[in-house]
């Protein structure tokens, strides 16, 4: 097991693991609590068109996927704060166009375009060093986002005392969705399009089931979903699965055996 | 004279195609405590939301304290919401939402100077015995007050209130009638409530706003709630028109 570690694809697996899990299951606090499961899988599958722009360019396709989602992250922001279609609807039409932009820009590709796979399921153990630079810098910028945890609580459990207390809830919703995009693509190249809203949505989930409060609920869905992440790394090496549904799955066991416990509770 | 707590002229708002509040003029005495009745869709919730800015004034002019409301300093507001909607799914203590009204912000970890106001303003509302539980554990009585509490925390000047009274027992609400009616005594804070209660307006309130979306009548208790204002505000089928009882005058 442990001479595992000794081979540096391995250990860029684990750290990429570990930061990915620790972004994903951050936001994720904010967007079980909100009801925006969806949001997470709508922007996994948004990010979809600009890694396809990227590969029929030529270009790394996580440079052009990040303006790309954060785009579509504010479009789903404004389309819900005009007040005229729900905020599920709002990202169910930015997914499905722009997941339709991307089979069309794969459709103008003349050669295989087998990289897109990788994004659809990950591809954690072909991380390069440069897309866990990436990721480290996005989860640097997330602690730079850490005086905002608060208000975004506070505008999480109830939009109306936020407002009426003068915080700028709309534009703490953009800043928090832009968040979300830029830590979906991040997570993108290690667990794949498919799975990015289960890492999520399943250890906030599961926090929710152990916790009394919004700061031990943040602090246990971090320590779950990098957990997972890492407990999931080692069980796909010695059952030889693929990574990130074993991640998933880990973590997926975590949710039922808390549901189990908080009903026996 | 004293500047007033709350000073409206022709206040009008639109709500999608509707006029929610229409050319409401009123000028709410410091240290007072208003009740604001009036039926279904008068008007009286929009009225508390364009109080805190929280809906685009149509037409006319809303001063808190002679300034417009979004110049004073929100810590001198203290709001109790309607709690139909609330989420309490959402994990939180008691503790934390009244520390939210201290900060502005939810807290990570209240401070001990923190928990010390946030329980003396929780034994205030005799909700002190809630202090740790979860909001999913609190009844819609206890809900409201520690709502109450987390309003009161912050010491403020104007407390504005929506229908804190649903779900409240009668020894709930009787309380919670006590501390409104003390407050302005006690503080010199100005109260306005939205309630259905017109039994506890009577008789707790120094003031009674009627309105339906427009302003029916503004006065002492006993020269609002009567048959002929009541009558206007909710048509001739008036609700509850025998608990007027004897004290109802023509």
């Amino acid at each position: 097991m442990l001479e595992a570690m000794t081979l540096p694809f391995m250990q860029r697996a684990l750290i990429a693991g570990a930061l990915v899990g620790f972004l994903a299951s951050y936001y994720g606090v904010f967007v079980t609590q909100r009801g925006l499961a969806f949001m997470g899988e709508g922007l996994a599958h948004a990010a979809f068109g600009g890694i396809a722009l990227g590969i029929l360019l030529g270009a790394n396709p996580l440079y052009l996927a990040l303006p790309w989602t954060v785009l579509a992250a504010g479009g789903i922001v404004w389309v819900q704060h005009r007040g005229q279609v729900r905020g599920d609807s709002a990202i169910g039409i930015f997914f499905a166009v722009s997941m339709s932009l991307g089979i069309l820009f794969l459709s103008m590709k003349r050669t295989y375009a087998g990289d897109a796979f990788s994004y659809l399921f990950g591809s954690i153990l072909s991380v390069s060093q440069a897309d866990l630079w990436m990721t480290a810098g996005v989860v640097v910028l997330s602690l730079f986002t850490w005086p905002l945890w608060g208000l975004w609580a506070y505008a999480t459990f109830d939009r109306e005392l936020a407002q009426a207390d003068r915080l700028r809830v709309a534009l703490l919703d953009y800043a928090l969705s832009i968040c979300i995009a830029i830590a979906v693509v991040a997570a993108v190249k290690v667990v794949g399009i498919v799975l990015v809203a289960a890492f999520m949505v399943i250890p906030a989930a599961t926090a929710r089931l152990l916790t009394r409060s919004f700061a031990a609920m943040t602090v246990c869905s971090v320590f779950l979903g990098v957990g997972g992440a890492v407990a999931g790394l080692f069980f796909s090496y010695v059952r030889d699965m693929p990574t990130g549904p074993a991640m998933v799955l880990v973590q997926a066991a975590c949710f039922f055996a808390a549901l189990l416990f908080a009903r026996a509770r | 004279m004293n500047t007033p707590a709350i000073e409206t002229r022709s206040l009008s708002v639109r709500m999608r195609d509707r006029l929610a509040l229409d050319g409401v003029t009123v000028v709410v005495p410091e240290a007072s405590f208003t009740a604001v009745i009036g039926p279904n869709g008068a008007g009286k919730s929009t009225l508390l939301r364009a109080l805190l800015g929280l809906v685009p004034v149509s037409r006319g002019i809303v001063r808190l304290f002679g300034e417009a409301p979004e110049k004073i300093s929100p810590m001198r507001i203290g709001y109790v919401p309607q709690i139909k909607t609330l989420d309490t799914s959402f994990p939180a203590r008691a503790l934390d939402l009244v520390v939210s009204g201290l900060r502005r912000r939810w807290p990570w970890r209240p401070s001990r100077e923190e928990r010390d106001q946030a329980r003396e303003a929780l034994d205030l509302v005799g909700a002190g015995h809630l202090t740790n539980r979860t909001l999913a554990q609190l009844s819609g009585g206890e809900l409201q007050r520690v709502y109450l509490a987390r309003c009161l925390v912050r010491k403020p000047q104007l407390i504005l209130l929506d229908e804190p009274a649903s779900g409240m027992d009668a020894t709930a609400e009787a309380d919670m009638y006590h501390i409104l009616e003390a407050h302005p005594e006690q503080t010199g804070a100005t109260v306005l409530m939205v309630t259905h209660d017109w039994e506890g307006a009577r008789y707790h309130a120094s003031h009674v706003l009627l309105l339906h979306r427009r302003l029916i009548a503004f006065g002492p208790p006993e020269s609002v709630l009567r048959k002929a204002e009541l009558g206007e505000a909710y048509g001739h089928d008036l609700p509850g028109h025998r608990r007027l009882g004897a004290d109802t005058h023509a």
